[in-house]
């Protein structure tokens, strides 16, 4: 049994380093061939090539020479072709002239724009690849892609063998999964924030500031509350059991970074793993794979084989089963399969299961997208397919998401259909533990999760407003500015980079439970009229502490349990892990209309129950004397 | 008024934070074994790497000064109570108006040659825990001495990291004083299929020294020598209350107290698993040393202090525990030889680590008990049936409304009446669902 578990290692190790070393394996020729198959646009195409002159059939070693060759001349070519449309910037003037223009062609198929290039950048440098691995793309992606899965596999089937039942052991000495002390976790957070600020503050100025004031103000009221409460903060976080560092997780970590970074602002350095990948892009979609796909492709699969992992861990489980049952379907059918389907149909992109607020943009492309018949949407609605997708999602936003979270909890979509939750679920598991507990902690979760929520809802607000008028500008915002500060602050650096690139320092669940929108909405359903809970079984807890270890959402279930008082919490995303950890069976996750408004009255180990408890007082997050 | 209480376990710290939640009074809890209050039942799990001592503690570390509960480090060597003094190793002193003593248990050790060599220990403390880890380094093989519920816990420790097992058990199945035969065997069989060398019917006769004062081996009653770098002694505790022994304070096994948890001496009081019930209530034994019963008498001793006369009421038993995977329950009478009224419907899974039984008079019909492995039963719903005396019948037509296995779990309530009808050639069918609705309607009935 080792043994095979010592060769899957091995073999996913291997495939790991062949998928980053494919990265650096290939030579890179501009030729006129892949110019006028990647630009199809004439005037684009003439110019590059014009600019490019010297680089035409010039072999360059490394994609990073090329890219550095051809970034420069895809820049000028812009400009170049600003200038011959009458574009001064100097003097103010900021659209073409169109009798400048060619006869019969529009400002924006003459011209080039910032994303222009950045397409060009990325599709020139993926086909104008050759060498070792483009010549050998179908073997790479066996060797890397689907050797790292059946390493994988190789090494998670064997723990079929053991007894089924909680598998935990040395979660806190393994390298891998240890985690990283409280001071060490505020420098990698901190980099972070400051790396993103500078880039805003570069960027957007006004932004940039807002979130410096935003964070210290943040700061300051907490340590405020803290200070009158006598809640202390570095003290408590000791890690006392720690033996040495969690290097494994710390690397797994900044690889994990380094690659949603390159994913968001630096795609044309990938275009290699979209190389191994067209060909089940084209078989699905019909199209070349991109970087989402990529993107797609690598999460539906991670999930797939970590989802394995889960399946064998809680194979005792049957709520464990049919939860991960659940995101593993989801991630595939509804985020992966369908979506490229409708693509090879000619149909809008749409994953059906996601809703806004956390698909932020759904109402960016109202005019594009759903834009046949929008307005006419009640009669006209079953004459378009963009149009009734519109439909569902705001039905998804507006009825699904309140009413399953009514009657099920937030979880029926957090931990069951999601795919963030998915990730967190499979890939994540192995960091579940390193939530952080503190009541602090929980202090920051409000402020944070709630102001993404209306940070979510103003910036949707004034895109809507913006279709509606035509207008952008609002007070002294351009609704466009604020999208993509959107984007890049939540979308990119928030969900994304510390996300997922956080799982090994920061535990698996920081997006959805510091950051994501929807998961803000559902929780103030849950907290206020659900009928869901965690019911607690009487007298049977021990104080152990299991429940609070293994809450992904940094909940201190314990002291919930100890006292015999339900779980009634916002954040709570049903993952039932808290319930099979426990060592006494004290924690079942239940719905309930009969004491929907009384869910958490009770504390059932108040032991003397004939004499009233005058002076006590308790708080929500369990912190009664 | 200053109220003094030594032991920071579960037994202490309920009553400090109970004493706190009635009055104003000063409080202050003495302990020589850690800073702060945590959970010595989740010390296995410390060692098997599941948790971090910080896991462990229930309360964060600031909780003690908010709540002006003052923490003091030291070692109690004596009470002198006509001064409302304590004195502690180091010379000092301290005064109080009541004193509460919680100061736990002790591993038992029953005068075994070589039982206090190096590497020979229990596991009840978190100085213990350290001994363990100590001796892990490098251990080739572990014996375990006493088949209770710590022994079984250190087994699992030790299995963690692979360290082999030899577990030496005086009774003929484990832990068959307190477990009927079915569950006994179930649990022995559930520790060998774990690969652990579980010899019934031995006992510890030696511990041999290696000649450096450490324990290398021990022989056994069978008279076979095991070499192993470690010995646990897991056979049982007792009240650890040896720096009471020459107070005028009542002590025979454990601290005696009165249904007030009172002692004779005047403002002292004790509780946990170092208090001896003077009058215990029917079927229940003078020392329990276990979690639930501190936790109960820390709230009590609370009112009393407090000045509120309150009488302390252990109510209906229960207890838990988990054997390696297999997890255990029990609510009401489940004694290990059946009374001769007493009858049972017992129901055993295929795979052999899941029963659940259900035990009634035989005159009354009524229900006296449940025993559950690997299923979990809801503890109020238990209770009421118990309290009220409910007719078996009833209890088993509405079974389904005790389990608390988590959802899409295998429900096995019918197949326990199915063997009672068998039994009793009746044709009872379930009339209850699983779920909260149901019991919820029940325990507010």
């Amino acid at each position: 049994m080792k043994l095979i578990k010592n060769i899957g290692l091995t073999l996913f190790i291997l495939a790991l380093t062949i998928f980053v070393a494919s990265l650096t394996l290939s030579n890179h020729t501009l030729t006129e061939d892949v110019l006028s198959k990647n630009v199809p646009n004439q005037y684009h195409q003439e110019m590059i090539k014009q600019q490019a002159e010297d680089l035409m059939g010039k072999e360059f070693g490394s994609n990073v020479a090329f890219i550095n060759a051809i970034k420069p001349v895809l820049n000028n070519s812009l400009e170049a072709l600003d200038k011959a449309s009458g574009v001064d910037r100097a003097n103010g003037i900021w659209n073409a002239i169109p009798e400048k223009l060619p006869e019969g062609v529009s400002e924006n198929d003459y011209r080039m724009f910032p994303n222009t290039v950045d397409d060009y950048l990325f599709s020139l440098t993926k086909y104008s690849a050759n060498g070792l691995l483009p010549g050998n793309s179908n073997w790479f992606f066996l060797l890397s892609f689907i050797l790292a899965a059946l390493g994988g596999l190789m090494y998670l089937l064997p723990d079929l063998n053991l007894i089924p039942g909680i598998k935990n052991n040395q979660i806190y000495d393994s390298p891998a999964t240890r985690g990283i002390t409280f001071q060490a976790r505020m420098i990698f957070l901190g980099m972070t924030i400051l790396a993103s600020v500078i880039m805003i503050v570069f960027k957007y100025l006004l932004i940039g500031i807002l979130t410096i004031v935003a964070g210290l103000f943040i700061i300051y009221k907490i340590q405020k509350t803290n200070k009158e409460n006598k809640v202390s903060f570095a003290k408590t976080r000791k890690v006392t059991a720690t033996k040495g560092l969690g290097w494994i997780g710390i690397s797994f970590g900044i690889f994990l970074v380094l690659f949603y970074i390159s994913l968001y602002f630096f795609p044309e350095y990938i275009t290699n793993w979209t190389l191994m990948l067209d060909p089940v892009s084209e078989s699905l979609s019909g199209n070349s794979a991109g970087r989402w796909f990529l993107y797609g492709f690598l999460y539906t699969m991670v999930m797939f084989v970590m989802g394995i992992r889960m399946l064998i861990k809680y194979r005792h489980n049957n709520y464990q089963l049919v939860r991960t049952g659940s995101v593993m379907f989801f991630q595939t059918a509804f985020a992966f399969l369908i979506p490229e389907f409708l693509l090879r149909l000619n149909q809008p992109y749409m994953d059906f299961k996601n809703a806004w607020p956390l698909d932020y943009d759904f109402f960016f492309e109202i005019d594009k997208m759903y834009g046949q018949g929008t307005e006419f949407a009640i009669a006209g609605w079953a004459t378009s397919v963009g149009t009734m997708m519109f439909i569902w999602g705001i039905v998804l936003t507006l009825v699904v998401v309140p009413f399953f979270t009514y009657y099920f909890g937030k979880r029926w979509y957090c931990s069951w259909v999601c795919g963030c939750g998915g990730l967190a679920e499979t890939l994540g598991d192995p960091y579940r533990q390193l939530s952080d507990k503190s009541l602090t902690a929980w202090k920051y979760e409000r402020y944070i999760i709630h102001g993404v929520l209306v940070f979510a809802i103003v910036m949707t607000g004034m895109v809507i407003y913006t279709y509606q008028t035509g207008s952008s500008n609002i007070l002294f915002f351009d609704s466009y500015n604020v999208r993509s500060w959107y984007g890049f602050f939540i979308g990119s650096m928030f969900s994304g980079i510390v996300g997922t690139g956080f799982y090994p320092l920061m535990g698996n669940r920081v997006w959805c439970r510091f950051g994501c929108p929807l998961a803000a909405l559902m929780g103030l359903v849950q907290r206020f009229q659900s009928r869901f809970r965690i019911t607690t079984n009487g007298g049977q807890c021990i104080s152990c502490g299991n429940c609070s270890t293994y809450c992904e959402m940094g909940i201190d279930v314990r002291a919930y349990a100890q006292r015999g008082q339900n779980v009634v919490r916002a954040s709570c995303v049903g993952c039932g892990i808290c319930a099979a950890v426990c060592p006494r069976g004290v924690l079942r996750l239940e719905n309930g209309t009969i004491d929907i408004d009384n869910r958490v009255t009770e504390l059932k180990t108040v032991h003397v129950k004939s004499i009233s408890v005058t002076n006590g007082e308790f708080s929500l997050e369990g912190n009664e004397v | 008024m200053h109220i003094a209480i030594i032991g920071n376990g579960i037994s202490g710290i309920t009553a400090a934070r109970y004493i706190r939640k009635l009055s104003e009074h000063k409080i202050t809890v003495i302990s020589s074994e850690s800073d702060h209050f945590f959970s010595r039942t989740a010390l296995m799990y410390i060692y098997m790497g599941h948790m971090r001592f910080e896991d462990t503690k229930p309360y964060e570390d600031w909780f003690w000064e908010k709540n002006r509960i003052n923490l003091k480090k030291g070692f109690v060597k004596k009470v002198n109570h006509q001064d409302n003094e304590i004195l502690f190793t180091k010379g000092e002193k301290m005064k109080y108006d009541k004193l509460i003593l919680a100061t736990g248990s002790a591993s038992n050790k029953f005068g075994w040659p070589g039982q206090d060599l190096e590497a020979v220990h229990g596991m009840y403390s978190l100085q213990d825990l350290e001994a363990m880890e100590k001796y892990s380094e490098g251990l080739k093989c572990a014996v375990i001495v006493g088949g209770g519920l710590i022994g079984i816990e250190m087994a699992e420790m030790f299995h963690s990291r692979n360290i082999p097992v030899t577990f030496l058990v005086r009774e003929t199945d484990f832990w068959n004083g307190v477990l009927p035969i079915e569950e006994s065997k179930m649990v022995g069989r559930h520790i060998s299929e774990n690969h652990i060398d579980l010899q019934l019917a031995t006992e510890l006769k030696e511990i041999v020294d290696d000649g450096n004062g450490k324990a290398c081996a021990v022989i056994t009653s069978k008279g076979e020598r095991i070499e192993c770098g470690f010995v646990g002694l897991t056979a049982g505790v007792h009240p650890n209350i040896d720096f009471l022994k020459d107070s005028e304070i009542e002590i025979q096994r454990g601290i005696v107290v009165n249904d007030f948890l009172e002692t004779n001496i005047p403002n002292i009081y004790a509780i946990g698993d170092c208090a001896q019930m003077q009058n215990p209530k029917p079927g229940r034994r003078p020392v329990e040393a276990i979690w639930y019963t501190g936790r109960m008498m820390g709230e009590t001793v609370a009112y009393n202090v407090c000045g509120k006369k309150v009488a302390y009421d252990p109510g209906i038993w229960f207890n838990s525990a988990k054997f390696f995977e297999i997890e255990y329950q029990v609510y009401g009478t489940v004694l290990a030889k059946m009374a001769d009224n007493h009858e049972a419907v017992y129901w055993e899974h295929a795979d052999g680590r899941k029963s659940i039984r259900v035990i009634f008079d035989k005159n009354t019909e009524e229900i006296v008990g449940f025993n559950l492995m690997g299923v979990r039963f809801r503890h109020e719903v238990c209770e009421k049936w118990l309290k009220e005396k409910t007719i078996v019948e009833v209890v088993l037509q509405d079974l389904a409304i005790a389990n608390f296995d988590p959802e899409f779990y295998k429900s096995h309530e019918h197949e326990v009446l199915n063997i009672y009808n068998q039994k009793s050639g009746k044709n009872l069918t379930p009339k209850k669902k699983r779920g909260w609705t149901q019991a919820f309607n029940f325990l507010n009935s």
